[in-house]
């Protein structure tokens, strides 16, 4: 039972990750109608938002320590970090600590400013443009993308830890009832899921109890009658591609603690994020957001020893099996609408 | 999907009754387009290495029998990629798997059939075929980005299971490849310790001849001109696809599916055929990379390998009859030649200059190539779809519509563009 | 005209005929080119020789491609004259004098692995046939090792196997004409098992987590047999994909079972991501059986390790090499300084594993070729095969005749609670020494392959 429950928490929290990116894919897809594989870059530079705003607090001047040598021999070079002149040394070190949740409130303008820029500079002159065309603009965009960031950060993994206060994992079973040590979990993946909760209820209520958010429905639904009513949809729809992006950014941010970031994370979730919002039906924030948290669910299923004794391997090859299985059961996926990238 | 060829089928309905004159059944701008391409991929060795040997252009040269092998091999993937994309419209995210396949059954024939090519290849295109008949009668229920994403789940279901599960049938992370001691039951058992090396009745396919004028020297290689033929075959046939009543009903389906299906026509037959027909084309392509280097690894099966293809024929132009091959040239050039370029290298380049300028400018083109490689890519990219909307192809209409002005409109063939 | 398998474009790229051709355009066949050259793929003509540097350098492992790179260049300054020598001086054979491999100095090509064997393969190809490559070396996973070993095997050149840790490279896979010095899987069980057992008792419970393709096997089969021959059980092992970036569904039923031991057969990104994984699953602060629970990494690498940040403080590993080993357990070492302080110099940090791995294959097959006299592979495979050397940081080793590995001690390792900087985040608990870790040519771990003969190409 425990095992059951623990597989159920790893996968909603697979599943928050991939609920939010697809959210934002599903969202420039039902808006602009762009197949947007620079998704996974986006997501990939919210969690370097997250690293750039580390170091950026953490930037230091040199002082020479006399006292110790280096590897060569020579003195060793100390860095003090200019926060600590700022702030104090106490208060500095508590901003170094919560780098990751502070860089939210970096991650948000900085992604909203790139979504609307790539938008307006690049995606706006491709709507009318065949979807491939779409595919290799975006295509080529994240490889750029992914390139500048490997230029300056390097192709390594960068540990980009929690607040020591979220680090390490709590008995979450004793709260339930169980014996003690039966479900430990991280603190910080559980603050990623309600994180990932937070972040979806916002983006519905948004859309669903705002006149903006109504307007953009009724674009989703049908462009044409909305534009002849005199409203300029363009331009909300260029908000929603900055706040598409945002939420990747801010699924990438939170994400580092979990694994170091790298730059090319993006691509590793992008295949995976396509498959999300096709299972979960084009077209439909919901379907996506429950296939996100469906196929989390699974692969983590498929991923417990006792599963594969039976069937060894079945974690290879999970997600896509149950996507052939949904998409051949369901022909517009879970909640998909008709006539949306059917041709 | 609207593409801007979409409707050259349409405007031109009397291709299907085209008389069979000309070079092999093939319509003047169509048998000077293959002749064009004929003597271009036979003159390759010459064309390829316009750079003297020693000079510092050198380095761009591409003529060394690899890669030459592997433009014309990934022509033929791209070609037969373009026949299902161009013609339906159907974007396949899967096609990689089926050339892995092919390799997987070609290599396997060459370890327990003979080192033959020709055996080993024919294995590979009937493999890959039953392979893409299963993979699109279940993909083909669906249409669009569901389509897409249902080729992609078993492309990557065949490369996780080829490099992982499978890895006493695939060789796994460290791949298949020819032992001196596989039965091999139509060969003579090989002598202990020699290499076996895949050949045309004799031929080794590693056999080059060298011909060295002046300070050039030009590589003929065996292997080459094998898989050359086999593209310029692949190629005549995508032409009379193109130009025929199969092609003109693919055509139809891209277009306006519903219209067929109120006629009374079901378009399933028609787009299974074109999809089955691509995956041998992938079959002869992977049979054709073992055939000319005698080792398969999962990667080839990877979605990033059947991106590729997808942007080899957005780039070179999809729809089009040259236009895959452009594009899948101009990726393996890419990959091939200005991945090797090093810091060494431009230091060389701009010794020329004085010190400080020639820092200068290693400074700036350095993060473009060797490592970097990756990011030319991505601009090119993004430089192609913004600028030339129809891909490469468009790039050389402009080209000799410049031409044409300049000359004044005297009547150069536009077959090429075609 | 000729029949060859590979071209040899070395012939053309430097030489006076070269010069003279252009005046009078003539037409040469091969068969001019058959007398003035000795018999073998890409024999070196006029004043230089081409060595070929193939490492990742995009990709997961561009670092240490880089870092790869980074030592050939420094090795070949070392060969031709520059720097300050490095291990040149303390190397045990004293033929390589700075002018050079045999008088002809050394240039060298690079070209882009992609950590795929494909790519790889197109890359070392274009290395022999169109730079005319004499030596392909590098790479940093061993499918590319294995794919590259049997390519160059094929043409008649020679392989110097970069960082590659899988027995096949050496065992089912090997080829005459590769050579490895880097240490492999059956290495690292046979050096780990022995401390483990010392630092964690006899009575231990493991689970193993194992990439799901050959390394990981190898590993896992090379550790749990070790082990198991300490005493330990192993209670269970999972396979995890090559794709997966979160390993939480297969840390979470560690905690479910009895096992007091957690081994993770990854490497690079899984190896980053997993044991990040772990320890957010509060492992290392869990008692099972009243024994605290364990994490071991069979293969460290450091580069990867800065990856996974504190999280690698007190996990064991082995390593082939570190630049902390002539400081911290003296002059059986010797050359480890030497070559740390040239790199340290030229780049301003210490060197990787794989660094130093590349530096000395370089080396080694520079004083090989000089001892035998030529460039011809046969002869290189000769030179090297038997050869006992030092002084290349490794202490005493043998390149073994019978499959072409290196034996030499193995340092394991432990991450630093408190490392001091991001260059030295391990300390050296203990070197196993060479005899502990020689394994019978037959070992049925490294079964199912044969060496092949030499093969000098053309």
């Amino acid at each position: 039972m425990e095992a059951i429950i623990l597989q159920v928490l790893n996968g909603l929290d697979k599943g928050s990750a991939y609920a939010l990116i697809a959210l934002g894919l599903t969202l420039i897809f039902g808006t602009l109608g762009v197949v947007n594989f620079a998704h996974g870059a986006l997501f990939m530079l919210g969690a370097f938002c997250a690293v750039t705003f580390s170091r950026l607090i953490q930037v230091s001047h040199t002082v020479i320590d006399e006292t110790q040598k280096d590897f060569l021999g020579n003195p060793l070079k100390v860095d003090v970090p200019y926060i600590y002149d700022f702030f104090g040394q106490a208060a500095g070190d508590v901003m170094i600590d919560w780098a990751v949740p502070l860089s939210i409130l970096m991650a948000i303008p900085v992604m909203i400013g790139i979504g609307v820029l790539m938008e307006r500079g690049l995606i706006k002159h491709f709507y009318k443009r065949p979807h491939a065309d779409q595919i290799l603009v975006t295509f080529g965009l994240a490889i750029v993308l992914q390139e500048i960031i490997k230029y300056f950060y390097g192709a390594n993994p960068i540990p980009t830890p929690a607040p020591d206060a979220l680090v390490g994992s709590f008995d979450f079973g004793v709260m339930l009832g169980f014996d003690p040590g039966g479900i430990v979990y991280p603190y910080w993946r559980l603050v990623y899921f309600l994180f990932a909760a937070i972040v979806i209820a916002a983006v519905f209520a948004f859309l669903q109890f705002t006149t903006f958010g109504m307007v953009v429905r009724a674009g989703m639904a049908d462009r044409e009658t909305v534009t002849l009513l005199g409203i300029d949809i363009d331009k909300r729809f260029t908000i929603m591609f900055g706040l598409a992006a945002a939420v990747a950014g801010l699924a990438g941010v939170m994400y580092t603690p979990i694994n170091s970031p790298n730059y090319h994370m993006g691509m590793d979730f992008l295949v995976l994020s396509f498959v999300v919002v096709v299972v979960g039906g084009m077209g439909s924030l919901p379907g996506a957001v429950l296939a996100g948290f469906l196929l989390g669910i699974i692969e983590a299923f498929a991923s417990m020893p006792e599963v594969l004794n039976v069937l060894p391997g079945i974690n290879q090859i999970i997600i896509y099996l149950v996507a052939i299985v949904v998409l051949l059961t369901r022909p517009r996926g879970l909640m998909g609408r008709k006539g949306v990238m059917e041709d | 999907m609207t593409d801007q060829t979409s409707n050259a089928g349409a405007v031109r309905p009397q291709t299907s009754k085209a008389e069979k004159s000309g070079l092999f059944g093939l319509r003047g701008k169509d048998a000077s387009l293959l002749i064009l391409v004929a003597i271009l991929t036979l003159c390759a060795p010459f064309i390829l290495n316009p750079f003297p040997e020693g000079s510092a252009m050198a380095q761009f040269n591409a003529g060394y029998p690899d890669l030459m092998q592997r433009f014309v091999i990934f022509g033929i993937f791209a070609i037969g990629f373009n026949i299902l994309f161009g013609l339906t419209g159907y974007l396949s995210f899967g096609h990689a798997a089926f050339l892995g396949v092919g390799s997987y059954a070609g290599i396997w024939s060459m370890k327990l059939l003979t080192l033959n090519v020709i055996p080993s290849i024919l294995v590979s295109i009937v493999v890959a075929g039953l392979f893409s008949l299963i993979v699109g009668w279940i993909s083909l229920r669906r249409s669009g980005i569901y389509f897409s994403i249902l080729t992609l789940a078993f492309a990557m279901m065949s490369f996780a299971l080829a490099y992982s599960v499978l890895t006493p049938i695939t060789g796994g992370e460290t791949g298949l490849q020819l032992k001196y001691f596989d039965p091999r039951i139509l060969d003579g058992a090989l002598a202990e310790g020699t290499t076996p090396r895949a050949n045309l009745f004799g031929l080794e396919m590693g056999t080059s001849y060298e011909l060295a004028v002046g300070n050039w020297l030009f590589t003929f290689n065996a292997g080459y001109y094998i898989a050359a033929i086999c593209m310029l075959a692949a190629f005549y046939l995508s032409i009379r696809i193109f130009r025929s009543p199969f092609g003109m009903m693919l055509r139809a389906v891209k277009s306006n599916q519903q219209r067929l299906n109120y006629t009374g026509i079901s378009p399933k037959p028609y787009t299974l055929a074109a999809f089955v027909i691509s995956g041998m084309y992938a079959g002869l392509a992977g049979g054709l990379l073992v055939a000319m280097d005698t080792q398969v690894g999962a990667e080839r099966m990877f979605w990033t390998a059947s991106g590729e293809v997808v942007l080899m024929t957005i780039l070179g132009g999809a729809g089009t009859l040259i236009g895959p091959v452009l594009g899948a040239g101009f990726i393996k050039y890419m990959e091939n030649i200005v991945s090797t370029i090093n810091k060494t290298t431009l230091e060389g380049w701009f010794a020329f200059m004085p010190d400080g300028l020639s820092d200068v400018f290693v400074t700036i083109v350095y993060p473009f190539v060797g490592k970097g490689w990756h990011l030319t890519l991505g601009l090119l990219f993004m430089a192609v779809v913004i600028f030339l909307p129809g891909g490469l192809v468009q790039g050389g209409q402009k080209l000799a519509a410049m031409f044409r002005r300049d000359k004044s409109g005297t009547g150069a063939t536009k077959a090429a563009k075609e | 005209m000729t029949k060859s398998n590979f071209t040899r474009r070395g012939v053309l790229k430097t030489g006076a005929v070269a010069g003279a051709g252009l005046a009078t355009p003539t037409i040469f066949t091969g068969a001019v080119w058959a007398d003035a050259h000795s018999g073998f793929t890409n024999a070196p003509q006029g004043d230089t020789v081409t060595l070929g540097f193939n490492v990742p350098q995009s990709g997961p492992y561009a670092d240490e491609g880089a870092d790869e790179l980074r030592a050939f260049e420094l090795a070949v300054e070392h060969l031709n004259g520059g720097g300050d020598g490095g291990m040149l001086n303390t190397f045990s054979s004293k033929v390589l004098d700075g002018t050079g491999i045999m008088g002809k100095r050394v240039e060298f090509v690079t070209g882009d692995t992609q950590t795929k064997s494909d790519a790889a393969r197109a890359s070392a190809r274009s290395m022999i046939e169109k730079d005319g490559a004499i030596m392909v070396s590098g790479g940093s996973s061993s499918g590319v090792a294995v794919a590259v070993q049997a390519l160059c095997q094929e043409a008649g050149i020679i392989f110097m196997a970069g960082l590659t840790h899988s027995n096949d490279t050496t065992g089912k896979d090997k080829k005459a004409n590769g050579f490895r010095h880097f240490f492999n899987s059956y290495m690292s069980g046979a050096a780990l098992a022995p401390i483990l057992a010392a630092q964690y008792g006899t009575d231990r419970k493991a689970y193993h987590l194992t990439a799901d393709y050959n390394w990981g096997y190898t590993t896992e089969e090379a550790v749990r047999s070790s082990t198991e021959a300490q005493g330990w059980e192993t209670v269970n092992s999972v396979l995890t994909p090559l794709t997966q970036t979160d390993f939480s569904s297969y840390i979470a039923p560690v905690l479910q079972s009895d096992a007091d031991v957690l081994v993770l057969n990854h490497y690079g990104g899984n190896m980053v991501n997993s044991l990040t994984n772990a320890v957010q699953f509060g492992l290392r602060d869990r008692m099972v059986n009243g024994k605290k629970f364990e994490i071991v990494v069979p293969l460290y690498s450091e580069l990867m390790a800065r990856g996974a940040g504190e999280n690698i403080a007190g996990i064991l590993g082995s390593q082939n090499w570190d630049w902390k080993l002539e400081n911290q357990l003296g002059a059986k070492y010797a050359g480890t300084n030497a070559f740390v302080q040239s790199f340290g110099t030229k780049y301003g940090f210490p060197p990787s594993q794989a660094a130093h791995t590349c530096y000395v294959q370089t080396l080694l097959y520079a004083d090989a070729v000089t001892r035998a006299g030529s460039f011809n592979p046969c002869a290189v495979v000769e030179a090297l095969e038997g050869f006992e050397f030092d002084g290349l940081g490794n202490g005493p080793t043998l390149y073994r005749a019978d499959d072409h590995q290196c034996f030499k001690d193995v340092v394991v390792v432990r991450g630093k609670e408190n490392p001091e900087n991001e260059f030295d985040l391990v300390e050296i608990v203990e070197v196993t020494p060479v005899d502990q870790v020689t394994y019978a040519p037959d070992h049925p771990q490294f079964a199912g392959g044969s060496l092949g003969t030499c093969n000098p190409g053309a």
